[in-house]
Formats: structure tokens, sequence, C-alpha cells
């Protein structure tokens, strides 16, 4: 069953020197359960797309359909996730996973149950009482991550999420997302411009183009289910890593 | 934090312990550790900053003796600090106080209607952009005619009594406080607010669920730093027809020359404006311990 549907979605920006075209006609469709990530050069408008889906911004031409019906803005269905960690700072981390709970009307006790599992899965667990400003950058994305599974959004959108943190942290969160989606599966669409994060991920990689953003190719990453930080070293993710490396260097050369 | 300077300190001791003069090493020591505290946008110790602050105070008295003591300028113009002490003790014990109690009472008085007022409307402005388009030009406008302007057309509307001076005060705390309260409103991240959406929370709900708790911390500067302006509104119109409070009893004594009694009054304002400001700044850091800019 289709999870997302992407029909004919174009998205012009006017500016004051005229109108830009971010995406031209980009249709997509994205299955129950599969983790899809977009990938490509900075400005190719990926993350247009996925604020597209995530109903935060409108398309101009095309629309977006999830689970049949069509996206006229953003909602709980549709978790989303982005790289400034985007914490309430005034809630502790309990409070910060429970809070879409509390907005569905998941009484107390309830509430405090699943946060705590969530919180346990994305190993914060004794961090609960601290407010996000004494957590580091991972650990506040952590906590990001964990209160948008706790809601149980039908699909999950992950915008850079690990943009802004250093090649360890993001390499352990990129291990923490695959054992998330692997012991709870789940739709989960990822915009990054890390290659290597892409492939190690995704079931499809969407790889775009840019100005305007169009989708240039798609592979079908065929790694397994049980992936780990080995899979980088294997001969058949390098294959992978090449191809869409390839395909990424003539867009970069293009926007030079 | 306090890990990192022990680190330094250590690393720094076993540099030193290779030198061999030992007076040397001292002097050394004490030009670096002066070194270290002078690199732009780094933060120094609460009890170096505590100390840098004092010594201000002591520069500043220290002069005023010098001037006062020595002679060089005549009492009649400045008194020495200790005969406005003895000014300040006589007029202590000879009723100033309700004087000040009457400007406080004014300040506070005026200062909480306006923000009542100011408060709602601050908020929906910043928040609504149909409610900003209507007002802002206003205030905008308000905001640069002087308060004190307006006290000859408000003595002749509402007289010389409280409600005069507490207009005052209203007047001129009201659109500097709806606009900087609209502009806190406004500093909310947006990605906070989309975030909520994505989360369930309606457009409604996200102003008084995400807006406002976020800005609260902002607010309440806002409101210490208007106070502040509040103080200086309510002596210019203690100035004129008044015959109370802090700004009439400076200027009564510029009437009969005595310059001891402007000292005293212009020190107590100071003293004030500062205990409110410590005890609004302690109290933000209180309430919102989560709050990232504090100061």
């Amino acid at each position: 069953m289709e999870s997302i549907k992407v029909q004919g979605v174009s998205k012009r920006f006017t500016t004051k020197k005229g109108s830009v075209q971010a995406l031209n006609s980009i249709d997509l469709a994205i299955e129950d359960k599969e983790f899809v990530t977009i990938l490509g050069t900075s400005g190719c408008g990926k993350s247009t797309l996925l604020r597209i889906i995530g109903g935060l911004e409108t398309a101009s031409e095309g629309h977006v359909m999830c689970h049949g019906s069509q996206v006229t803005g953003p909602g709980p269905d549709r978790g989303m996730v982005f790289q400034q960690y985007s914490l309430f700072p005034w809630m502790t981390i309990q409070k910060n996973v429970e809070f879409g709970l509390k907005e569905k009307g998941v009484n107390k006790t309830k509430r405090i149950e699943i946060a705590k599992q969530y919180i346990d899965l994305v190993g914060l667990k004794g961090f609960e009482d601290l407010y996000p400003k004494n957590l580091s950058g991972g650990m506040q994305q952590r906590t990001a991550l964990a209160r948008g599974l706790a809601n149980n959004p039908d699909v999950l959108l992950l915008d850079e999420p690990f943009g802004a943190l250093d090649m360890q942290t993001r390499e352990v969160m990129q291990e923490l997302l695959l054992k998330v989606w692997q012991t709870s599966p789940k739709t989960i669409v990822m915009v990054t411009h890390d290659i290597e994060e892409a492939i190690l991920l995704a079931n499809r990689v969407v790889v775009m183009s840019a100005r305007p953003g169009k989708i240039k190719d798609i592979i079908d990453v065929d790694l397994g289910k049980q992936r780990d930080y080995n899979t980088r070293l294997t001969e058949k993710f390098l294959e992978y890593k090449r191809q869409a490396s390839n395909l990424i260097r003539t867009e970069s050369m293009k926007v030079m | 934090m306090e890990n990192q300077k022990i680190k330094i300190g250590t690393i720094e001791a076993s540099q030193l312990s290779e030198e061999k003069a030992a007076p040397q090493v001292k002097t050394v020591s004490i030009l670096k550790k002066v070194q270290r505290q002078f690199v732009p946008q780094k933060s120094i110790s609460k009890r170096s900053a505590f100390l840098m602050g004092v010594l201000a105070f002591v520069f500043l008295i220290l002069a005023w003796s010098v001037v006062t003591y020595t002679g060089i300028v005549d009492p009649l113009f400045a008194p020495s600090p200790s005969a406005t002490l003895q000014e300040a003790v006589r007029m202590m014990t000879s009723g100033f106080w309700t004087d000040i109690g009457v400007t406080v009472m004014r300040v506070m008085l005026g200062f909480a209607v306006a923000l009542l007022v100011a408060l709602p409307i601050g908020i929906f402005v910043g928040a609504y952009a149909p409610v900003a388009a209507f007002f802002e030009p206003v205030f905008s406008f308000v905001r640069y005619m002087p308060a004190s302007a307006f006290i000859p057309l408000f003595i002749f509307w509402i007289g010389i009594g409280e409600k005069e001076k507490i207009a005052i005060i209203i007047l001129g705390s009201l659109p500097q406080l709806i606009l900087m309260i609209a502009n806190n409103i406004r500093n909310v991240e947006s990605s906070l607010i989309e975030v909520s959406y994505t989360l369930g929370t309606t457009p409604i709900n996200v102003l008084w669920k995400v807006i406002l708790p976020k800005s609260i911390p902002d607010i309440m500067n806002t409101i210490r730093i208007v106070l502040g302006w509040a103080w200086t509104y309510v002596i210019v119109a203690e100035m004129v027809g008044a015959s109370s409070g802090i700004g009439y009893t400076i200027l009564q004594a510029q009437r009969t020359m005595k310059v001891d009694s402007i000292f005293v009054g212009i020190l107590i304002l100071g003293l004030i404006g500062l205990i409110c400001d410590s005890v609004l700044i302690m109290l933000n850091k209180r309430l919102f311990p989560w709050s990232t800019n504090e100061r």
C-alpha cells in the first residue's frame, strides 16, 4: 500500500528578482514502511519537497496524498524532525517527548509510560528531568527523534536531522535510526546531502538534480534489512556509493 | 567549565616550574593571569566581575572625594561625600521617606496599568499580522512623541493631581511595552511553531502552548527595561505641578540652592533603579532556569 504519493508537484518562489523554480513536476510514490532518502546537493529543493509533504509549504502545482487523503497542511500523521533540533526549551526531556501525546489527549499515566519507552529506545534513560540546554547536540537530536516517534505518526519526515552533528555522533545516530526502523518499521522519508548516509539507511535513494529540482534517478538499495557500520565496507555498498557519487558529482559541477 | 579551568591551571604550573628564577616566575604569572582575562568575548568568573563592578564605584567616589575635599570645586556646587551622607540622614528623618513612597507608588501604579493593557495587545500584535498592521503604525508614531511633551496638555485635561502623573507614565511606557513585547513574540523560532504543528498542535493553541511559554523570559526582560524608562517619566512629571515625590524634592532643593539635597535625590533614584533591576534579573533566573539567554 502507498503511504505517500507525490503527484506532479512543482514549486516556484517569487523573489524581488523574479521567480525561481525550486521543484519541477515531481512524481514519487513511497510504500508503507519504506525508508526513502532524498539525496541532492544544496539548493536542489530537497528540503522544499519534504516540507511540501509535511504540509509546511504549499505546492505551486500538483499535490501530495498521504494514505489516500490530500495533504492540505501539517498534521500529526506526518511527524517531522528538523536539523536544528527544535526542542521546547522550557520543557524537560520527558515533557518534550510527551508533548504530541498530550496534544492527542492520551492520559497522563499512559503518556509517561510511552515517553519513557522511547527515551529508553534512543538511549537517554536517566536524562528525563534535564532541560534541552543541558544536553549535547547529539542528545538533543535523540530527544527530537524520540518525540517524533512517540507520537506514532504514519510517516516520519527527517530534514537533514544529523547535519549539525559531528561525524562520530552522526554515525552513532545513523545506527540508532537503523535500529529503530528495524525494531518497529515505519515509513520514513529523510533528506540528506550525505551520500553514505543516504545509502546506508534507505530502501531507495531518490537522487535529485538541481535548478530546477527534479528527480534524476532512483537507486534501489538491496543491502538487506540487517545493516550496521560494517555494511559501509562491503563491495555492494561501495558500488552503490560509486553510482550515487557519479550522479551527484555531475549535478554539483553544473551548479558551480 | 570548572574542569577546564583546573586543566589550564596545571598546564600553566608545569610550564612555570621549568623556569628557574623564582621572583621572575611570580611577575610572569600575574601578567599572564591578567592577560588571560583580556580575551575578546571571553567571560570572567562571577567573583572577579563583582570586584570589577565595586572597583568602578570606588573610583567614582574617589574622584568625587578628590574634587570636593581638596576644595577644587566650591561646596556650593558639589557637596562632599560625607556632607551628602549627612544630608541624606537629615532628609530621611524629616519626611523624605514619604516622598520616596509617593514616587514609587506612582511608577508602580502607572506601569502596572500600562503593562495590563500592553500585554494582550503586544502578544496579539506579535502573533497576528492583521493586528500588527492595524496597531503598529500608530504606536510607532506615538512612541516618538516624548511623554514629557504631553505634561502641559495633561495638566490642562486632567489637572495636577495623581492621575496626571500616572497618565504620563502610562503614555510613556505603553507604546514601548507593546512594540517590544510584540518583538519578543516574533522572535520565537518558526521551527518551534512548525514542529508543534507536526505534533498535532492547532494554530489557535500554538500561541499559548508554544509561543507564550517560549517568550515569557524575554517579555520579563522587556518589563525590566521599560520599568527603568518609567522612572525618568515620573521624575519629569513630578517637576511640573507637583507637591510631593522625589522629583518635587529635587526641584525644591534647586530653588533653595540646596545642592546636597539634589545629590541625595538623584542617588536615591539610582539606588532604587539598581535594586529593581537586580530583583527582576534574579527573578528571571529563578523562574526560568531553562532559558539560555541569561542576563
